[in-house]
């Protein structure tokens, strides 16, 4: 009973500090989000409301929570309601293996990435549970936009997984953290290029993301999936995007950029992992703010005819050279 | 020609479409910060009848830049948008969709009028006026009417600091010198 005590209080803590992160992410983000927009536009973005706006995303929250919840006549009240929950609870058990520092690891588990990408996944269904509960033929065809794209997706962002885990030996990401220790040239980006180069593209498109955000693609689809939702229920799925793009900075600094490890030996840390994902973070909004989004068939395309086999012949290189 | 009595209020608008229940908890401090808040974040509908529309997506843009005041985020779907800005000619073929799309929007919720031809009609308010609506606030209730023809996007602008004072009470931002000449 004791030990089960001990084992409960970090995992709690753990809880309470990823719902903190990730609020504070989400807010946080939306503010860079408008701002580096307005600043790409040639325009100040948020200004008023603050200090050169830095309250507008609290009091678009407040304002969100004040609004009125709608559930449509004929949704299915259930699965309508479900839906952003079940897009929201998932990204708050992803950050536990996630290793933010030497010490700051929620939860070590040795199939973390494994343990992420299963969970992950949780998405796509949640956003054809929203498409297909809310009874609206934009909401469905987003719906069916986001899985065809989701599942798409994830099949090359396994592949490079793998082929980090065929080098590595190992799914546990604090060990593959620390398999990067040292200087910069330990770094798995320098012997995996191509693997990291498909992973970022993938991640675009894992997260629905411009230039790949074709399930809320407002010029078709009104919103997407997300039509008939509003007030919070809208929140919560716009705080699992930030939420999941978080995550899925975070793994990549972690699988290709030395997670906490600083570039020159002696200096490691939390700090490195925030600059490393807030980087990677800026990347993913600055490509957004300057790409026009594809089309349907071309998102694809890309995806089965390029980004699959080249990932399949990377993986098949990696275990060419690891049994070597 | 009686063009004004074939559209009206009591054709489209669903009883109860746009029904708001008082709030179960009425604290007076809890309200006014929610109407700071909202004052503060009035997201527009993406929308667009005519010409004022160009005036909208003008007053969006870099010179005028309606995100300084937390307005720029245009909502698609009419579930997440706060203020409707009727900008342009509604045609008699038009007015049911303006009419469900504000009653598809949830509370609290406003209406711009903007420009002459969503205040009255505008031109078109003539004696052999078949198709256009003579003012959007025979359809729907409308907060602030914006007039010109088009207006700048400086007058879009001044519109909304007169919706926050509305919803607030208090006009937060300075007004601008009278220029003389």
């Amino acid at each position: 009973m004791n030990e089960f005590i001990q084992n409960l209080i970090p995992l709690v803590v753990a809880v309470v500090g990823s719902m903190a992160w990730l609020a504070v992410n989400a807010l946080v983000l939306v503010y860079c989000e408008r701002k580096f927009a307005g600043h790409i536009q040639r325009r100040p973005g948020p200004f008023e409301v603050g200090p050169h706006g830095v309250l507008q995303t609290l009091i678009d929250g407040l304002k969100l929570m004040g609004k009125q919840l709608l559930t449509p006549d004929n949704a299915d009240r259930f699965l309508y309601w479900l839906a952003p929950i079940l897009s929201m609870i998932p990204v708050l058990l992803l950050f536990m293996p996630i290793p933010y520092g030497p010490v700051l690891t929620g939860m070590e588990v040795d199939l973390g990435l494994l343990l992420i990408l299963a969970f992950s996944s949780f998405n796509g269904l949640a956003l054809i549970l929203a498409g297909w509960g809310s009874n609206n033929k934009w909401g469905i065809l987003g719906a069916a936009r986001a899985v065809a794209q989701t599942v798409a997706y994830e099949i090359p962002l396994l592949l490079t997984v793998l082929a980090i885990a065929f080098m590595t030996g190992t799914l546990n990401l604090t060990e593959i953290t620390a398999q990067q220790a040292g200087h910069i040239g330990n770094w798995f980006i320098w012997k995996q290029p191509l693997a990291f180069i498909i992973f970022i593209v993938a991640m675009f498109g894992e997260t629905n993301r411009a230039p790949f955000d074709l399930a809320e693609a407002e010029s078709e689809l009104t919103a997407g999936f997300h039509t008939e939702y509003s007030s919070m229920g809208f929140g919560l799925f716009f705080m699992a995007e930030y939420g999941y793009m978080v995550v899925i900075c975070s793994i990549c600094s972690v699988l290709f950029l030395g997670g906490f490890h600083g570039p020159i030996p002696g200096i490691e840390g939390w700090w490195w992992m925030l600059i490393k994902t807030y980087a990677l973070l800026f990347l993913m909004i600055w490509a957004r703010w300057t790409f026009p989004r594809v089309r349907f068939d071309q998102l694809l395309n890309i995806n089965w005819k390029w980004l699959l086999p080249l990932a399949t012949f990377n993986l098949l290189a990696t275990a060419l050279i690891m049994k070597l | 020609m009686a063009a004004q009595d074939s559209v009206g209020h009591k054709e489209f608008l669903t009883a109860g479409g746009h029904h708001m229940d008082p709030p179960i908890v009425n604290v007076k401090l809890a309200q006014d910060i929610l109407d700071v808040c909202r004052s503060m974040s009035l997201w527009p509908m993406t929308f667009g009848l005519a010409c004022c529309a160009i005036e909208m997506m003008a007053t969006g843009m870099a010179r005028f830049d309606m995100a300084r005041f937390g307005a720029e985020v245009f909502r698609p779907s009419p579930r997440q948008a706060d203020v409707m800005i009727v900008a342009g000619t509604v045609t008699k073929k038009m007015a049911p969709a303006v009419v469900r799309l504000y009653e598809q929007m949830p509370g609290p919720k406003w209406v711009i009028a903007m420009g002459n031809c969503a205040i009255s009609g505008g031109p078109f308010k003539i004696k052999d006026n078949y198709n256009v609506v003579e003012g959007v606030d025979t359809l729907i209730p409308v907060d602030v009417y914006v007039p010109g023809c088009p207006p700048r996007p400086e007058g879009l602008l001044e519109g909304f600091f007169q919706l926050q004072r509305q919803i607030t009470g208090k006009r937060w931002w300075p007004v601008a010198a009278k220029v003389e000449g």
